[in-house]
C-alpha cells in the first residue's frame, strides 16, 4: 500500500479510463460532455504510457505521450469546430435529437 | 516514500472524483472546471514521478488551450438547453444498465491484465534509458526527440497545421450584406475615375453629385 509501484499508477489509468467510457456510454443529453469523456480516454493513455516510461526506464513512452498530446489538442480543435458548424445548422447539440442517420 | 505515497493517493484521489464529477455534473461549465482539476493534478502526478517536462506541457496544452477552447464552445452555444439530465424519462434511459455493464467490465478486464503482467528485462531491448541521471529530463528528451523521432515529430507538426486550417475551414462562413474591404479594387483604382479638376468661380462653389 506504502510503497507505490507500477500496478498502482496503471490503476488509476484503468480507473479513469473506465470513467471515460462510462460517460460516452451512458451521457446522452450532451455533445460536449463525450468530446470531454474522449479527453478523459486519452488522459488516461497517457498515464498509462508515462507509468511504463518511468518505471521501464524508456524515454520512448514519454516521446509518443507527447504526439499523443498534439493528435488531443489537434482533435479537441476539429470535433469543437464539428459542433459548432452543427448547432449552427441544426440548433441543437443534444445526442437524443441527432438522429438523422437513424442509427 | 511515504510522502511520495501520500502525495500519490492524494492526486489520485482528486483526478478520479473530479473526473466521475466530468460526466456526471448537470452543469456543462461545472464539467469543464472539473476537466481542468482532473488535468492540473494528473499533471502534478507526472511531475512527481519524474515526468517534468509532461507535466509543464499538460498544463500548457490542457488547462491552457484546450479547456479554454471548451469553454469558449461552451459559452458561444445555449447554455440553458443543454442541461445535462441523467435520467430524463425511462424510455429514454434503457440504454444505462446496459452501458454500466459493460463499461465495469471493460474496467476488470483491465484491472486482471494488470494484475496478471509480468516484466521481462531480457525480452525487451531497451536504447532510450533513462540510466544516464546527470542531464534532466528536459534535456534527454529533447536529445531523442530530435534525432529518432525527428519525422515523426515533423508529422505531428503538420497535423496540427491540417487541423489548423479544418477548424477555420469549417467554422468559416460567408455573410450577406456585410461591406467588406476589397484590396484589388483599392489597388486598381486609376487617377481618372478618382480625381476630378474643376475651375471653381468666387461665390459660385462648387456642385457635389449632380
Amino acid at each position: 500500500m506504502i510503497d507505490i509501484s507500477l500496478g498502482h499508477y496503471l490503476t488509476l489509468g484503468a480507473v479513469i479510463f473506465s470513467i471515460g467510457v462510462i460517460g460516452i456510454f451512458l451521457n446522452r443529453k450532451n455533445i460536449i460532455v463525450i468530446l470531454m469523456s474522449i479527453e478523459l480516454i486519452l488522459l488516461a493513455v497517457n498515464i498509462n504510457l508515462v507509468a511504463f516510461s518511468i518505471y521501464l526506464g524508456d524515454l520512448a513512452g514519454q516521446v509518443f505521450t507527447l504526439f499523443i498530446l498534439t493528435v488531443a489538442a489537434a482533435e479537441a480543435a476539429i470535433g469543437l469546430a464539428i459542433i459548432v458548424v452543427y448547432f449552427r445548422n441544426s440548433g441543437t447539440i443534444r445526442v437524443e435529437e441527432i438522429d438523422n442517420l437513424k442509427g | 516514500m511515504i510522502a511520495h505515497a501520500i502525495f500519490f493517493y492524494t492526486f489520485s484521489i482528486i483526478a478520479v472524483v473530479s473526473a466521475i464529477m466530468v460526466t456526471a455534473s448537470k452543469n456543462t461549465v461545472h464539467s469543464v472546471f472539473f476537466l481542468i482539476l482532473d488535468f492540473i493534478s494528473i499533471s502534478c502526478l507526472f511531475i512527481m514521478i519524474g515526468a517534468e517536462f509532461l507535466g509543464m506541457i499538460m498544463l500548457i496544452v490542457y488547462v491552457g488551450a484546450v479547456a479554454v477552447l471548451f469553454l469558449f464552445v461552451v459559452m458561444m452555444l445555449n447554455v440553458a438547453q443543454q442541461k445535462n439530465q441523467w435520467f430524463a424519462g425511462q424510455a429514454t434511459s434503457k440504454h444505462i444498465p446496459v452501458g454500466l455493464i459493460i463499461s465495469t467490465l471493460i474496467f476488470f478486464e483491465i484491472i486482471i491484465v494488470i494484475g496478471g503482467w509480468k516484466y521481462k528485462p531480457e525480452i525487451f531491448d531497451i536504447n532510450n534509458s533513462l540510466a544516464n541521471t546527470s542531464v534532466s529530463n528536459t534535456h534527454s528528451l529533447g536529445q531523442i526527440l530530435y534525432t529518432d523521432y525527428i519525422h515523426v515529430f515533423q508529422i505531428s507538426g503538420m497535423i496540427l497545421l491540417v487541423a489548423m486550417i479544418g477548424a477555420i475551414v469549417l467554422t468559416f462562413r460567408q455573410r450577406s450584406g456585410v461591406k467588406r474591404q476589397s484590396y484589388i479594387k483599392q489597388i486598381s483604382r486609376e487617377r481618372s475615375e478618382g480625381v476630378e479638376l474643376l475651375d471653381v468661380q468666387s461665390t459660385k462653389g462648387v456642385k457635389i453629385d449632380d
